[in-house]
């Protein structure tokens, strides 16, 4: 884990960011700035407004109030291809694949080669090399979607995200589905997206994924901000504190009972 | 061991080599619910044998070459239909808007004296026109394509009364181009044998030029003998039948004409990146969305093609009728349209089928069509049993679909 103290560019920054969905706040007045070559780990429990705030930053749906800065400048994401625009490649937590289109179409979907005259042949070796690359097991890149396994899917979306020289990187949930090696590789991939000067931000459940490579750890609580930490200066306890807002919780509870 | 092509390394895959392989390879595909066209093509032989052994002038070369020329108008309104079908949408006025565009055509170019080329033109502007029309009020107010084109069915079929006034048929002049297009062009001898080669040349250059980069970039690729086998049966097939129906009229025109569209509409399906957008848009609207394709302009781009297509054919219709009448797109023309396209293998459920689908399933339908007519039977019959095709080829599209979710193919 890179232990620098990171000064570089701000590339993304939220401000006062709000979301209702009709009763519901999902989000309330939430901030955040991410700079480049730096990971963060966005945590909290479910429907704590982590997608929400994906989707805003994504363009799939617009916040209700505040204001989101890329590179200092203010902008509106009204649509995904607005935010695919600025540099910001998203991975969501229910992958958003065309399930009848095979894996190479997906990943080239909306970005494919001489729009003309497709180059099939280029993007079926560039799809060959992202999938070694990530360790994908995926037997065929021109199968359909739908013939592909949960952590095969995961692979295919991670793997589009990485396409077209992205600024930003957002996984929603990456590792969910997937297998040892395969969620090793992706901790490595994150880490070589740091180094090559990204932003990431990794959406997970799993503790020891975010401490094995965030270097700020934002926590959302009902909707709102609960603390941003530093993954060196901080313990899990800490952090799990934050999401689950009290000291006494079913998580500390169950590790004092094994510690006994 | 010798290196595999970089596709073919992972060991679970079934790697079937040469003319067994591929052969093996098409069961399986089948088995699993991905059955291409094979349906169509069985349902045809089927249909074409009883026909066959109730008339014996069923088969002949003067019925199959008029079939053709019969099947060519409404075929191009079927194309347009598989394009709205494989965006997950429909469009019920392809007919009407058929009978207008020759109703315009009609006034323009009898009435008012105007030029050929200017009333072609302004008939498929029209077409285009309405199309556009129909995206305009489906993006913004976001009425289902149903109702749109279901009003459009009504209204363009009273505008189509409305233009052509109160003599109601227009008769074209027999010696205008259009008309000898729909009724007198057929490809000379010589020249659909020309073209039957040209045809397999042309596909095994292609095939061969494609192997070639496949295998440089290091990916699997056919073998020159699997290409040239298949350029063979091409061009044996397209000879063989060139020949027979050159044994009384030949090949129409108008016939080589919807083929020319349904091969370049299959081209852009396939390979350009609208195409993919198009599948994409059919099969997951919002994973499409995310990936920063303009659903909008995909859908708008649909429904001008397919009205303009609309419009195209009812050009045809009136070239072959050598009239713009008020039945001009009427009757079961829309329905047939449809049919032609579901038939043919397009998927009610969008985002499966291909251009090949059009003249497939319209082959189907003009073929039942004339096996009737061959039997004095009247278009009651007609009506009854296109319409148990039309149920048998959409039950053949949903257990497909079940079977192909229970083996991984959606
Ligand atoms: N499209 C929507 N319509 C209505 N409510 C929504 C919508 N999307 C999210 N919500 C609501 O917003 C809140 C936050 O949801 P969100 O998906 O952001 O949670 P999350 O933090 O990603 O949770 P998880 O860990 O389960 O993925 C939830 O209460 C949810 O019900
Ligand atoms: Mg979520």
């Amino acid at each position: 884990m890179s232990n620098k103290t990171v000064t570089s560019e701000v590339v993304l920054s939220l401000k006062n960011v709000s979301k209702n969905f009709g009763a519901v706040a999902a989000l309330t007045d939430v901030e955040l700035d991410i700079r480049a070559g730096e990971v963060v780990a966005l945590v909290g429990d479910n429907g704590a407004g982590k997608s929400t705030l994906v989707k805003i930053l994504a363009g799939v749906h617009p916040q209700d109030v505040g204001v989101v800065k890329i590179a200092g400048q203010e902008v509106h994401l009204a649509s995904p291809s607005d935010s695919i625009k600025y540099g910001i490649a998203t991975v969501f937590q229910d992958l958003a694949l065309c399930d009848n289109l095979d894996v190479v179409q997906n990943l080239f979907l909306g970005r494919q080669l001489r729009r003309h005259r497709l180059d099939e042949v280029t993007m079926e070796t560039t799809a060959w090399d992202l999938i070694r690359q990530l360790r994908a097991k995926i037997p065929s890149v021109r199968i359909p979607i739908a013939s592909l396994s949960g952590g095969q899917r995961q692979s295919v979306a991670i793997a589009r995200s990485l396409l077209g020289n992205p600024k930003l990187i957002m996984l929603d949930e990456p590792t969910a589905a997937l297998g040892v090696a395969q969620t090793a590789e992706v901790l490595n991939l994150i880490e070589r997206l740091r180094d090559r000067g990204l932003a990431v931000i990794l959406i997970s459940h799993n503790m020891d994924d975010i401490f094995a490579v965030a270097d700020r750890i934002a926590v959302l609580r009902l909707g709102r901000n609960n603390g941003i930490f530093s993954a060196n200066q901080t313990s899990r306890k800490e952090v799990i504190e934050a999401i689950t807002g009290s000291v006494d919780n079913a998580v500390t509870q169950r590790a004092e009972a094994q510690s006994k | 061991m010798t290196t595999q092509p970089t596709d073919l390394q992972d060991e679970r895959l079934i790697i079937n080599k040469g003319l067994g392989g591929a052969i093996k390879k098409t069961r399986n595909r089948i088995k699993s619910g991905d059955l291409g066209n094979l349906p169509v093509i069985i349902g045809l032989l089927i249909i074409s044998t009883i026909f066959q052994i109730l008339n014996r002038f069923f088969l002949s070369s003067a019925n199959l070459s008029n079939l053709l020329m019969e099947c060519s108008a409404v075929g191009v309104l079927a194309l347009g239909i598989v394009l709205v079908l494989l965006v997950g949408e429909i469009d019920l006025s392809v007919g009407s808007m058929s009978g207008l565009s020759a109703a315009i055509f009609a006034v323009q170019f009898v009435r008012n004296g105007l030029p050929l080329v200017f009333c072609i033109l302004l008939s498929i502007a029209a077409g285009a026109f309405i199309g556009w029309i129909y995206g305009q009020i489906y993006n913004r107010i976001g009425v289902p394509a149903f109702v749109i084109t279901l009003a459009g069915l009504l209204g363009f079929l009273g505008l189509q009364l409305f233009v052509l006034g109160a003599t109601g048929t227009i008769n074209l002049p027999f010696e205008s181009p259009l008309v000898q297009f729909g009724q007198q062009a057929y490809l000379g001898h010589t020249f659909s044998y020309i073209l039957a080669i040209s045809i397999a040349l042309v596909r095994f250059g292609l095939g061969y030029y494609g192997a070639t980069t496949r295998r440089k970039a290091g990916l699997s690729a056919p073998s020159l003998t699997s290409i040239a086998l298949q350029s063979l049966f091409i061009a044996i097939a397209l000879g063989s039948m060139a020949w027979y129906l050159n044994k009384s009229r030949g090949i129409g025109w108008m016939f080589v004409f919807f083929i020319t569209l349904v091969v370049i509409m299959d081209y852009a399906l396939r390979r350009t990146s609208w195409g993919n957008s198009v599948f994409a848009v059919g099969g997951n609207r919002e994973a499409a969305r995310r990936a920063g394709i303009n659903v909008k302009g995909i859908y708008t781009s649909v429904f001008i093609l397919c009205s303009t297509l609309g419009a195209i054919g009812g050009l045809l219709a009136a070239g072959r009728l050598a009239a713009a009448a008020q039945s001009s797109g009427t009757g079961d023309v829309n329905l047939n349209a449809i049919a032609a396209a579901v038939i043919g293998g397009t998927s009610l459920f969008g985002g499966r089928g291909s251009a090949y689908a059009a003249p497939l399933g319209m082959v189907v339908i003009a073929a039942i069509s004339s096996g009737l007519t061959l039997m004095n039977l009247n278009s009651s019959i007609r009506y009854m049993v296109t319409g148990a095709i039309v149920l048998l080829a959409v039950s053949v599209d949903a257990v497909a679909r079940r079977s192909r979710t229970s083996h991984g193919r959606a």
